[in-house]
């Protein structure tokens, strides 16, 4: 059992103040194994926060990020499962499903988390599966309107994904969960 | 030398307890037969051991003890008439013919104890005489040892209420005098301790004064245990008798000692009632007094007494504590001319404390408070001296504190005038301490006035204050600064969007004055402030009848467009440029197309003249593709203009690669998936056409420059565009053009000069899985997908 968390478009301090009390009370150190963060963070702050929930962190490039090292997308391996993050303003159009299959055809992984529409997402076509954690500060975007603040978190366990998303609903999380299976896969190098 | 003064002064002491024992066991022996005459000629040379001028108080203080302890056996039995046949009255004749003075006065005093308990004369005439007769012992040391044997042996003996001794002729009144005579003869002694010897230091008789004080001291201790010393005659007699010595013996170690005294022996109730004489004595004190120590102590235990008995609290108001304090603090620091700025707000913080929890509804007494520091600080420069900083940043922080509100410490008027004396930087710390307390508290600012108070209260991190330049300050601080302003202006919110605009014109006024490297912290949340004030208003764009309403789209877009223009003369076009895509489709949202299509030509036009470097250019592009790719509201030819500017910037990027993918990227402007959306399936197909060309001639120049044509990933990108189009239902993407792709992918794949790329190839592979599994979809799907053969 390998906890992932995927979080992303915080847009501190441009467009959100913090974290929701309720979620950053949610968030402590040493219960999660990785995190995966789509971007827009967007200051050093924020990173080192989240660096200190767990040292094992994924970050790909925001459009609105103070740091321009990170990478446009990324890969990793984790138990059975390749996963795939992008931050999702490169995939035009934005939060258009068959191109976020594209992508991850590209990058061929079987779990491909990307931002940049602020509303979460999760579903399953043939290639796999594309969450979207959506904004955890719910900020604003020229996209969604009404984002409520959300956050997910996978539970990777053999050929199984439980994704659990946790969103803030008029001062309320309420936690939903979707189960995926994916079929055995070539063995493949496992890091956890 | 002094060396050798100690170890002489070791030496007496040791005969001098030489001595005492020596005569103490004669003593001893004269007292076991019962021979009267022998012990009192023997207690008389044990005491005169006491007569020694040689001793420090310390030392002189250990040969004390050793005497005291023999005179305890001696009271014993003297008390025995039987065994020694002396009435106490004659006893306390005979004593009086011992040879030297002091001796003669400690038996005395013992056998004069006795004869008070005996009760065969008056009580008060004895203590009277004992009192009188010591006045003889005018040396300092030996005459406040003497006196405080004094205090001792007749401790228990006092006229009191309650006990047996009170008779017509004694009263409580005869105690306390008692006591407070003692008292004023300890301290006269006391002050009058003269330098001793050669080689003196002043620290040195100061250190041996302090080691003596609480011989006087003990006499206000015992004035508050005695029982029937209530309030009336505490505050007509004792404590006028108390400050009359204090004040007249212009002693400051003795004046601070014993104010001091004052306040920590008598009980809370009594100095609350008696303020205006306990505070009236202090300006008469000596000006090198530490008064504001006393002050504060005062302070202290009335805010304690009020904090632990809340019924007591309308006491406060009746005595006029505050007023009292406020002008009694007012005094002293006017007679106290050379005292340091510190000195004085440390007094004002003791008030204020005071007064947070005394009076903590009287927000006028708080801002009176904080008004005298002001006048206090006016007409000087700027502190820079970091003791009274502090001291200035703990005085606006405890209001902070005790309200948890920033919006009741914005309400005092004086609050801002303090701020201003703080040199610069602590006028930043305390504007960072300003900020996170409306962050820990949640804090919502919601007036335009408000704001502004807000702002020029922190003005220290808005902008550059006279004298300092931005140049000067740390990196990661100034970040660290800049970044909780942003923070704290997602704090100013108003529902109403009148206010709220008005907010927003506040905020502008004073974020516009930050300078160039402000700027870019600053501005974004200001924008997204007000975007989300524009989402709010869709729908409400008329004014409403009879009401001039400023709070319209239109108008916000003018302000907005005013503020991120200023982003871009401050070498943040990025940034400004998707500031102003982001404005571009708020203004599709509220339906203004020229609103829109302006901010696009601003974004153009940062593109062109601002965006240099080639990566930045690939990000830039693809926003600008993404957001028009998003807009419904132009008409043709508006569209037309954009689409091909958009178009034609992507087949000019640097790289090649590049090129190839925004031209891709830019074939969904020609094809809405919204039912009134734009669906031109030739355009799309002249995109994609020419992005092909363009990894063609990509391929071409690697095999020139590299000699290998690179991978076949831009091919395969392509290829899945074409099958993005082809289930969309664009006629002009058909399943042979699709054939065609995927022979021409095969094909170089298999040629000499292809590196082998395990990445494009696992890509082609997973888009031929695709088409595969789309043809055994069944239905329409299978049914175009049929066509294709793999």
């Amino acid at each position: 059992m390998v906890l992932v968390l995927a979080i992303g478009d915080l847009h501190i301090p441009h467009r959100a103040l913090d974290l929701p009390p309720k979620f950053k009370s949610m968030l402590v150190p040493g219960k999660i194994q990785h995190i995966i963060c789509t971007g827009n963070l967007c200051i050093k702050e924020v990173h080192d926060y989240l660096k200190s929930l767990c040292p094992s962190l994924h970050i790909t490039q925001g459009e609105y990020d103070e740091d321009a090292r990170y990478p446009e997308t990324k890969t990793l391996v984790i138990g059975q499962f390749k996963l795939g993050l992008c931050h999702g303003h490169q995939i035009v159009p934005w939060g258009d499903l068959d191109s976020l299959a594209m992508l991850q055809r590209q990058l061929d992984v079987d779990i491909l988390v990307s931002g940049h529409t602020h509303q979460f997402k999760a579903y399953k076509h043939e290639g796999g599966v594309v969450i979207n954690p959506g904004s955890a500060t719910g900020a604003y975007s020229s996209i969604t309107y009404d984002v409520n603040p959300s956050f997910v978190l996978m539970d990777i366990d053999g050929l199984r994904v439980v994704v659990y998303v946790y969103e803030l609903i008029d001062g309320e999380v309420k936690v939903d969960k979707i189960d995926f299976k994916k079929t055995a896969t070539v063995a493949t190098p496992s890091t956890h | 030398m002094i060396g050798n003064g100690i170890d002489d002064e070791d030496k007496w002491l040791a005969e001098g307890i030489a001595g005492i024992q020596h005569n103490a066991f004669y003593m001893h022996r004269a007292m076991d037969s019962n021979n009267l005459r022998e012990a009192l000629k023997y207690s008389a040379q044990l005491l005169s051991e006491l007569r020694t001028s040689r001793l420090s108080p310390h030392k002189y203080y250990e040969l004390y003890m050793r005497a005291f302890d023999e005179l305890r056996r001696l009271e014993m039995f003297f008390k025995e008439e039987d065994r020694h046949g002396c009435s106490i009255v004659d006893l306390y004749e005979l004593v009086q013919h011992a040879g030297n003075l002091l001796p003669r006065l400690y038996l005395l005093c013992t056998v004069g104890s006795i004869y008070v308990k005996s009760k065969e004369a008056s009580a008060n005439d004895v203590l009277k005489d004992l009192v009188e007769m010591c006045r003889g012992v005018q040396h300092p040391i030996r005459g406040l040892f003497l006196r405080s044997y004094l205090a001792q042996v007749t401790r228990d003996k006092l006229p009191n209420i309650t006990s047996e001794y009170e008779g017509d002729a004694d009263t409580v009144m005869d105690a306390v005098d008692f006591v407070l005579q003692n008292f004023g003869e300890m301290n006269k002694l006391w002050v009058r301790m003269q330098p001793q010897g050669p080689g003196w230091v002043k620290e040195k008789q100061d250190k041996e004064r302090k080691e003596l004080r609480d011989l006087v001291g003990k006499n206000l201790h015992v004035l508050s245990q005695i029982e029937g010393v209530d309030l009336e005659m505490y505050k007509d007699t004792v404590l006028p008798r108390v400050l009359e010595q204090i004040v007249n013996c212009k002693d400051e170690l003795a004046q601070y000692y014993l104010m001091d005294c004052i306040i920590q022996v008598f009980p809370d109730e009594y100095h609350l009632q008696t303020l205006e004489a306990l505070l009236g004595a202090c300006p008469q004190l000596q000006p090198n007094v530490d008064i504001k120590t006393v002050l504060s102590q005062l302070m202290e235990r009335l805010s304690n007494y009020a904090a632990s008995s809340p019924e007591v609290l309308p006491e406060f108001l009746q005595v006029e504590a505050f007023a009292r304090l406020s002008s009694a603090i007012g005094k002293v620091i006017e007679a106290q001319v050379d005292m340091p700025i510190v000195g004085a707000i440390t007094l004002y913080v003791s008030l204020l404390t005071f007064t947070l929890r005394v009076h903590p509804d009287r927000l006028d007494y708080v801002d009176q408070v904080l008004g005298e520091c002001v006048k206090k600080l006016s007409g000087k420069a700027k502190l820079e001296e970091s003791r009274a900083t502090k001291q200035v940043v703990a005085l606006l922080s405890a209001p902070l504190e005790k309200y948890n509100d920033i919006v009741t410490a914005l309400t005092l008027s004086n609050y801002p005038r303090v701020m201003d004396y703080l040199d610069n930087g602590t006028n930043k710390v305390m504007a960072m301490v300003i900020i996170q307390s409306i962050m820990k508290t949640n804090t919502c600012i919601s007036t335009a006035e408000k704001v502004d108070v807000l702002f020029e209260l922190i003005k220290g991190l808005i902008k550059d204050l006279d004298g300092t330049s931005v140049d000067e300050l740390d990196e990661e601080d100034f970040k660290e600064e800049q970044n909780s302003v942003a923070r704290l202006i997602h704090m100013l919110h108003n529902e109403d969007p009148e206010e709220m605009l008005k907010i927003i014109y506040t905020l502008k006024k004073h974020i516009m004055a930050g300078g160039p490297k402000r700027l870019p912290f600053t501005i974004p949340p200001v924008v997204f402030s007000t975007l989300k004030l524009v989402r709010r208003l869709h729908g409400q764009d008329g004014e409403v009848v009879g009401e001039e309403v400023s709070a319209t789209p239109k108008k916000i877009f003018q302000l907005l467009s005013q503020v991120i223009d200023v982003l871009s003369s401050v070498q943040s076009p990025e940034l400004a440029l998707r500031l102003y895509l982001q404005c571009a489709e708020a203004a599709n949202d509220a339906d203004l197309e020229p609103v829109a299509y302006e901010f696009f030509t601003q974004a153009f036009m940062l593109y062109e003249e601002e965006v240099a470097d080639s990566k930045a250019q690939v990000t830039a592009i693809h926003l600008i593709i993404g957001t028009l790719q998003r807009m419904n509201i132009f008409g043709v030819e508006n569209r037309d203009t954009l689409t091909h500017k958009a178009t034609g910037y992507s087949a000019k990027l640097l790289k090649k690669p590049d090129q190839c993918r925004a031209v891709y990227a830019c074939s969904h402007l020609f094809w809405i998936d919204d039912q009134d959306g734009v669906k031109d399936g030739e355009r799309v197909m002249l995109c994609l056409k020419r992005s092909l060309r363009i990894a063609n001639a990509a391929q071409q120049m690697a095999a020139v420059t590299r000699g290998s044509s690179g991978s076949v990933i831009l091919f395969v990108e392509i290829l899945n565009k074409y099958i993005y189009f082809f289930e969309k239902g664009n006629p002009q993407v058909t399943s042979t053009a699709i054939e065609s792709l995927i022979e021409l992918i095969r094909t170089e794949k298999q040629s000499d000069h292809i590196t082998p790329d395990p990445a494009s190839d696992a890509f082609f592979a997973s888009t031929l899985r695709y088409i595969q599994f789309q043809k055994q979809k069944g239905g329409t799907m299978g049914e175009k997908y049929a066509a294709i053969n793999l």
